[in-house]
């Protein structure tokens, strides 16, 4: 009997050992939306593989996420209201709430504790506690004149602030919810026509809208809000016809190089420079087609553009420095997002159509690497957790 | 012999009229589903429950002339961001699409 005693202490480590996976980080950890499939991939970088597939997210067209401050948790913003917390280490869903008709996407507050999320419909931004996804405030957007308008280009910003714009509306809110359930709202008029996306420079000083309804990008200084919303490109199209628009470009993935920001123009085969001591046009890059994402390379010294469709079979590479193309590529059909590495080493690319998701060397072009995927769209690695407006 | 001549010539006449009604093959059938709920489903959603673009379910569409929505699919709103299909698709394929919408098909 007593013999047994050492092997059964045995047999419980060993027991254990199964039930808990090995220690790990979440450092290369990433997260694939598969659009159609309503599921996500946890993917990770470092032996470029995929981890796990979570399942029951809804309806995940056009889906976006933030990461929690501790890159544990994917917060997920689905086109039908759903917003799913996902355990990238425990590889399940934690929590899903259904808190719209029709959401677009959200941000996570700069001390992590926030989470607000920007709706279609009805149009306002919702602001939930992170850890329980419990309602704190619900902001509809609604003009003075009692108009609702669809939100879009929600990004965080120091003091615990969101700002959004208002498509219908053509404003820009910036809230303060250092008190989360009482926030003070401050409302920027008539910025333009038709904000349809915005982003936040890196240092989190710059927000900026740009316009569908006219040419131009409507600019709010976050550390000056007294100064108001300035214009910046007004009229890049020179009053020429643009071409239909098929895809809304993203601004989420403007490519900020530190001095200056590249941002695809809206209905033209162009990505427009813009010099951001005087916020005017520095030049403009001929690409093959209308630019969805512009996105730089972390060393800033490359810019990865992909485009809508008929032309979304195509990546193209700018060279910062000579502003020049210097690659052409076809990846693959319906080719919808880009995302490098943390250091840039790699871009993964989704492939909607051919269901795939490639990973290319940043200096050789070379394909490294290949994922199956249901139908993918969004890729996001964990890096953006500590990242402003991302 | 003459008859048989005869009634041949009949199911020629008779083919394109059916192809006619039927809409697009059902290879073309296949890619034109994929690209409503696909590309139109960027701004319309993908399960065209509206989005950017308005919502595409029957309930939506169902008191609006037929016409007038093909014309919006090949032409576009200008003034709006609903782009002209017309280089992609013909109009028997937008007709299709319309009649599909309006069965909740997509
Ligand atoms: C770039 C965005 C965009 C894309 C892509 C797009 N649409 Fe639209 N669509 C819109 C917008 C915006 C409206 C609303 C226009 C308005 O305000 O009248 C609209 C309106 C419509 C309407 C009229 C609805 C109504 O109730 O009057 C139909 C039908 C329609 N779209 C079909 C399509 C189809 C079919 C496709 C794909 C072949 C498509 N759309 C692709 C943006 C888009």
């Amino acid at each position: 009997m007593r013999g047994w005693v050492p092997f059964l202490a045995f047999l419980l480590l060993v027991l254990q050992g199964c039930a808990q996976a090995p220690l790990r980080g979440t450092g290369d950890l990433g997260v694939v939306i598969e659009r159609a499939a309503g599921s996500v991939e946890i993917v990770e970088t470092s032996g470029r593989t995929v981890l796990a597939r979570v399942t029951g997210l809804g309806d995940l067209s056009h889906a976006s996420l933030n990461f929690s401050r501790d890159a544990r948790y994917a917060y997920v913003f689905g086109r039908d209201g759903g917003l799913t917390q996902v355990d990238l280490l425990q590889q399940k869903l934690v929590r899903r709430t259904l808190q719209a008709g029709n959401s677009i996407g959200g941000a996570i507050s700069q001390d992590g504790r926030l989470l607000a999320v920007a709706n279609y419909a009805p149009g306002g931004v919702k602001v939930f506690d992170a850890a329980t996804l419990e309602l704190l405030a619900d902001i509809p957007a609604v003009d003075d004149a009692g108009k609702p308008s669809k939100v879009i280009g929600l990004v965080d910003a120091a003091g615990n602030r969101f700002v959004w714009s208002l498509f219908e509306a053509g404003e820009i809110w910036v809230g303060d919810f250092r008190d989360p359930r009482r926030p003070q709202l401050r409302k920027f008029r008539n910025v333009g026509k038709e904000p349809y996306d915005a982003m936040v420079t890196a240092d989190g000083r710059h927000y900026l809208a740009g316009l569908f309804g006219e040419d131009g990008l409507a600019m709010l200084d976050l550390w000056n809000l007294d100064a108001g919303v300035t214009r910046v490109l007004d009229g890049y199209g020179r009053g020429e016809e643009k071409l239909p628009v098929y895809k809304m470009p993203h601004l989420e993935g403007w490519a900020a190089t530190g001095t200056e920001l590249l941002v695809p123009a809206v209905g033209r085969h162009e990505v427009l420079v813009v010099d951001q001591g005087n916020w005017k046009e520095a030049g403009r890059i001929a690409v093959h087609g209308q630019p969805v994402f512009v996105v730089a390379r972390p060393d800033n010294r490359q810019v990865w553009v992909n485009f809508a469709f008929p032309h979304n079979d195509t990546v193209q590479v700018i060279d910062v420095p000579s502003r020049r193309v210097v690659h052409t590529f076809k990846p693959g059909r319906g080719v919808l997002h880009i995302e490098f590495t943390p250091r840039g080493e790699h871009a993964w690319l989704s492939a909607r159509d051919d269901n795939k998701v490639l990973v290319y060397d940043s200096e050789t072009f070379a394909l490294v690497g290949e994922l199956p995927a249901d139908s993918p769209s969004g890729i996001f690695f964990t890096h953006r957790a500590h990242r402003t407006g991302l | 012999m003459k008859r048989c001549r005869h009634s041949w010539f009949a199911i020629v006449l008779v083919i394109p009229c059916v192809a006619l009604a039927a809409g697009p093959d059902t290879a073309r059938q296949g890619e034109i589903t994929h690209l409503v709920r696909q590309d139109c489903g960027s701004c319309h959603g993908l399960t065209l429950a509206g989005g950017l673009g308005l919502p595409l379910h029957p309930e939506a569409l169902r008191d609006k002339p037929k016409e007038s929505l093909v014309a919006t699919i090949l032409f576009g709103r200008p003034g709006t961001a609903m782009p002209p299909w017309a280089p992609f698709l013909s109009e028997t394929e937008a007709e299709w699409i319309v009649d599909m919408l309006l069965q909740g098909k997509f």
